[in-house]
C-alpha cells in the first residue's frame, strides 16, 4: 500500500514533479543545507523551551515536562482544497450540534431510525441531566477539533470528532509564530505569489464566538473565564496560553463558588460574577453535586447555575455522545438526517463489532485492520493490525470477542506523507490534520490552518503526541492551482459501510 | 486579579525571599567555621545556622552531628527538608506556573533559571566549595530575577503582591537572625572586644549583606549596639526591621488604592510600623531585645494571616 506524498503524489518520493502548493517548499529545501535546516530545527527548539510550551505525559515521571518535537518543515494545503475541507467541516459540526439538540431534546433521529436507539440511551456519554435542556443559542460545540486524514490529492477523511475539550491550537498558534521568526525568505516568496492566510486571529474569533452566546440572564458584559484542571494536567500550557491571548482569568474549581444559582470566582476585590466559562475540565468533574463526588475539580452547584440560564459552559455539557467513537459510524447518515445534503467529508469506513457479521469481518481479517476502543484515546486502546505481531494480535482478538461492543475496526489507512526533517535528512513521514471549528449564535467559522500532527518514526501511523509524534505548521496558500487536478474535485464516495472504500 | 494568583505570587516573593536569605547564610557560615577553634570553631557556626534559618526542631529529628556535611546538605539542596534552597526555589517555580500569565517573560525566565540552576548541583551533600558555588551561583539568579520584576513588570497588583511576600519574608528572616545572636549585640559593661565576638558581628552583617554599609553609615569599628541600631532602625537599610514595615505598608497602600478598600492587613502594619517609629535603640534594650524580637515576629506572622485573610488566599 503506497500512501500519498502531499509533495510527489503516487510518485517514488523525489522521482516525480512536485505539486504546484509545495513548489516554494521544495525549492527552498533545495536550496538550504542540512546544516541550515539543523540550525533553524534547534533554533525552534530553543524558542519553544523558552517560553515554556511543554507537554506532560501521565505515566512518566521522568518526562514531567517535554516539548513537542516540532519539524520546520511547513505542511500545505492550497486555498482550494481548504474551500472544500471548510465546507466539510461546516456541515458536519452543523450536523453534530443538530443531532446533539436531538438527542436531548425531541429524538428524532432515534425515531427515523437513523441511529439505534440503545446506542444513545444507554451510552454512558449520554448525559442524563442534560435531557430536555437547551444551551444558549442552541449551540452546544462551541470549539470543535475534527480530525482529518488524506490519503490522495482529494480524498480527506474524518478519522474523529472531537466535541468535548479538543485541546491543541496553541500549537497552531506557537508554531506560526516559529516560522514566522524562522524562515522569513520562505513566506515573503510565498506571499509575492499568493500568500499564506494567517492564522494568529483565532483568540480574537474564539472571545467573539463565546460572548455570542452569553446566557439570557447574563446582566450586561459579559464576564469570560477560563476553566482548568490545574498544572498538572498535559495541556496546562494551552489552558493559560489561551487565558493569556483571550486577556480572561484563568481559574480552578478552587476559585469558583456558586451562590444563589449564580457562578462566581473568588477576586482580590471580592467575589466577581462569571457568565460564560470556558472550560478545559470533562464533564464528569465540573460538579460533584451531579457528576463525580469524589472530584475536587468542580465547582457544587455549576449545572444549577448553567440550568438557571445564568452561566453558559462551553463546549455544553454532555457532547461527548457526538463525538463518541460508537455513534461516529453513524455520522454519514446523521449528516443527510439533519443537513438533508450528502456528507462533504467522508467517513473512515467503519465494521462496529457489535453487529456479528461486522465482529467476523474484524477478527478474519485483524492482520490489515485498526481496531479501537470505543472509549480509548490518545491512541492508547488500539491495535494496527499490519503493525502488530501474531500473538498482540491474538491477544487483541481475545479481547474484542470477550467485548464486542466496546470495539470498532477500520482499514488500516495509508495516512498522507509530508517532506520531514529527520537525522537522515528530509525523508517522507505520516501526517494527519485537526481543524479547529468555532461555532457561535452567528454560525461557524474555521481559522485557514489547524494542527498538522506528524509520526516521526519511520513508516508508523500514529502521531498522538503522547506516542512521539510531533507537529507541523500548516499553512493554507492561495496561489496559481494545479495543473494535475483541474479536472476537478471528485465527487464524494461512500464509504459507509465493509466494503465501500477502495 | 484572582484571590489565588495574588496568593501564589505573595508565597512566590516570599519563597524567593527565603532561598535568598539561606544562600547568604551558608556563605557567612562557611567563612565563620573557617576559623581557628580557638574563635569558636565549625560546630557552634553551624549550629547558629540552624536556628537562624528556624529549622532547629526538624533537623534534630535526623539524628545526626551538627557538622558542615550534614548542615550544608540540609539547608541547600536536600529535597526532604522542606525549608532547602532546593525546595524554595521548586515551590517558587511552582507558584511562578500557576500565575505564569502574570509574569512576563523576563521575571518567569528569571524564577526559572533559579529552579534549573539549583537542579545542576544534583542532591548529594556537596563540600565546601561546592556550598559556596551554590550560595554564589543561586544569589546571582535572584539578583537577575529582582532585576527582571522590576525593570518589566507592570506597576499594579501583580508586582506588590510579589514584593509584599518579599518584604514580609524578609522581615522574618533578619527578626529571626538578630534573635539568634541577641546575646551577642547586648550592651556590656566591660570593654568589649573579643575577637571571637568581632567575627561573630561580622558574620551577622555578611549575612545581611551590610558589612559595608554599617561602615558608610557609622563609621567606626563594630559595636553590637550599633549592629543592632542599623538591623532594626535604620531606614535606609534595605532589610532592617523598619524598612521592611515601611515598605509592607507601602504595598498594602497601594493596594487599597487599586482596589479602594483597605483592610486590617494594612491597620496592623501602620501601628507595628509607628510602634518602631516612636522607640529607639536604648528603650529597646531596656525592656529586652529578645522579648522585642518575640512580639515583632508574631506581629509579622499576625500581618502574613491579615494579608492572607483580606484578600482571600
Amino acid at each position: 500500500m503506497r500512501a500519498f506524498d502531499e509533495t510527489f503524489g503516487l510518485e517514488p518520493y523525489g522521482a516525480a514533479a512536485v505539486r504546484p502548493p509545495y513548489a516554494e517548499v521544495a525549492r527552498w529545501l533545495q536550496g538550504a543545507s542540512g546544516e541550515l535546516l539543523e540550525t533553524r530545527r534547534r533554533q525552534a527548539e530553543l524558542f519553544f523551551r523558552r517560553i515554556g510550551i511543554t507537554f506532560a505525559v501521565y505515566g512518566d515521571p521522568d518526562a514531567q515536562e517535554r516539548l513537542i518535537p516540532f519539524d520546520i518543515v511547513p505542511r500545505i494545503i492550497s486555498g482550494r482544497e481548504w474551500t472544500r475541507l471548510e465546507e466539510g467541516l461546516t456541515q458536519r459540526v452543523q450536523a453534530l450540534n443538530m443531532f446533539l439538540a436531538d438527542v436531548y431534546g425531541p429524538r428524532e433521529c432515534i425515531r427515523a431510525g437513523v441511529v439505534p436507539e440503545e446506542l444513545v440511551l444507554l451510552n454512558p456519554q449520554y448525559c442524563l441531566p442534560q435531557v430536555g435542556r437547551r444551551p444558549a443559542k442552541d449551540v452546544w460545540v462551541h470549539i470543535a477539533g475534527i480530525d482529518l486524514v488524506r490519503t490522495g490529492p482529494d480524498e480527506f477523511f474524518v478519522l474523529e470528532d472531537n466535541a468535548r475539550t479538543p485541546s491543541g491550537v496553541s500549537y497552531m498558534l506557537e508554531n506560526r509564530e516559529v516560522m514566522l521568526r524562522l524562515v522569513p525568505e520562505l513566506i515573503h516568496e510565498i506571499s509575492t505569489r499568493g500568500g499564506l492566510r494567517p492564522v494568529e486571529t483565532y483568540p480574537e474569533q474564539l472571545l467573539e464566538t463565546l460572548t455570542s452566546v452569553a446566557p439570557v440572564g447574563c446582566p450586561g458584559d459579559p464576564c469570560l473565564a477560563l476553566m482548568t484542571p490545574g498544572i498538572h494536567n498535559s495541556a496546562y500550557y494551552e489552558h493559560s496560553f489561551l487565558a493569556d491571548k483571550l486577556g480572561v482569568e484563568l481559574v480552578e474549581g478552587s476559585d469558583l463558588f456558586v451562590h444563589a444559582d449564580i457562578l462566581y470566582m473568588r477576586t482580590t476585590e471580592g467575589p466577581k460574577r462569571v457568565d460564560i466559562l470556558y472550560r478545559r475540565v470533562d464533564d464528569e468533574y465540573l460538579d460533584p453535586l451531579v457528576f463525580r463526588q469524589d472530584s475536587a475539580l468542580g465547582v457544587p452547584g455549576l449545572v444549577n447555575a448553567v440550568h438557571a440560564g445564568n452561566l453558559t459552559v462551553a463546549n455544553a455539557i454532555g457532547t461527548g455522545i457526538a463525538d463518541d467513537k460508537a455513534i461516529y459510524s453513524y455520522m454519514p447518515a446523521i449528516v443527510r438526517f439533519f443537513t438533508g445534503r450528502d456528507p462533504i467529508l467522508h467517513n473512515v469506513p467503519t465494521w462496529r463489532c457489535r453487529e456479528p457479521e461486522h465482529l467476523a469481518y474484524c477478527l478474519d481479517n485483524i492482520h490489515e485492520l485498526v481496531v479501537k476502543e470505543t472509549d480509548g484515546s490518545g491512541g492508547y486502546g488500539m491495535l494496527v493490525g499490519p503493525h502488530a505481531t501474531r500473538a498482540e494480535r491474538e491477544v487483541f482478538a481475545a479481547r474484542v470477542r470477550a467485548n464486542p461492543q466496546h470495539y470498532i475496526a477500520q482499514p488500516t489507512l495509508a495516512l498522507s506523507t509530508c517532506p520531514t526533517l529527520t537525522a537522515a535528512g528530509i525523508a517522507p513521514r505520516h501526517v494527519d490534520l485537526r481543524p479547529f471549528v468555532l461555532t457561535g449564535a452567528n454560525g461557524s467559522r474555521i481559522i485557514p490552518g489547524g494542527l498538522t500532527r506528524v509520526a516521526l518514526k519511520e513508516g508508523s501511523l500514529v502521531v498522538n503526541s503522547s506516542q512521539g509524534g510531533g507537529t507541523k505548521d500548516t499553512w493554507v496558500v492561495d496561489g496559481p492551482e494545479p495543473g494535475e487536478v483541474s479536472g476537478g474535485v471528485r465527487g464524494p464516495i461512500d464509504a459507509e459501510g465493509p466494503g465501500g472504500f477502495d | 486579579m484572582l484571590s489565588r494568583s495574588a496568593s501564589n505570587l505573595y508565597w512566590m516573593g516570599r519563597y524567593l525571599e527565603r532561598a535568598d536569605f539561606l544562600c547568604r547564610l551558608i556563605d557567612a557560615t562557611v567563612r565563620l567555621a573557617s576559623l581557628p577553634a580557638s574563635h569558636g570553631g565549625a560546630q557552634p557556626a553551624w549550629e547558629s545556622a540552624i536556628r537562624s534559618a528556624g529549622v532547629a526542631w526538624d533537623f534534630e529529628q535526623r539524628n545526626l552531628p551538627v557538622e558542615e556535611a550534614n548542615v550544608g546538605h540540609f539547608l541547600t539542596l536536600d529535597p526532604e527538608n522542606p525549608s532547602s534552597i532546593r525546595r524554595c526555589l521548586e515551590a517558587a517555580r511552582a507558584n511562578g506556573r500557576a500565575v505564569r500569565t502574570a509574569l512576563t517573560l523576563e521575571t518567569w525566565e528569571a524564577v526559572n533559571g533559579a529552579f534549573h540552576e539549583i537542579q545542576r548541583f544534583g542532591n548529594a551533600p556537596p563540600d565546601s566549595s561546592t556550598l559556596v558555588r551554590i550560595a554564589d551561583s543561586i544569589k546571582a539568579t535572584l539578583l537577575m530575577f529582582d532585576g527582571a520584576a522590576h525593570r518589566t513588570q507592570l506597576r499594579e497588583a501583580t508586582y506588590w503582591f510579589l514584593r509584599l511576600g518579599t518584604t514580609v519574608e524578609r522581615a522574618d528572616n533578619t527578626a529571626r537572625l538578630l534573635d539568634v545572636k541577641y546575646h551577642l549585640l547586648l550592651p556590656r559593661t566591660e570593654p568589649v572586644g573579643g575577637s571571637l565576638d568581632y567575627f561573630q558581628w561580622t558574620t551577622l552583617l555578611r549575612t545581611v549583606s551590610a558589612l559595608t554599609a554599617y561602615r558608610w553609615v557609622y563609621r567606626e569599628s563594630v559595636k553590637p549596639w550599633l549592629v543592632a541600631d542599623l538591623l532594626v532602625f535604620n531606614r535606609a537599610m534595605p532589610r532592617s526591621l523598619i524598612a521592611c514595615l515601611e515598605d509592607a505598608v507601602w504595598l498594602l497602600d497601594q493596594l487599597a488604592a487599586s482596589r479602594g478598600r483597605r483592610g486590617p492587613a494594612n491597620r496592623i502594619a501602620s501601628t507595628a510600623l509607628r510602634r518602631l517609629s516612636a522607640t529607639d535603640i536604648d528603650t529597646l534594650f531596656q525592656g529586652g531585645l529578645h522579648e522585642f524580637l518575640e512580639e515583632f515576629l508574631n506581629e509579622n506572622n499576625n500581618l502574613g494571616n491579615a494579608i492572607a485573610e483580606q484578600y482571600l488566599f
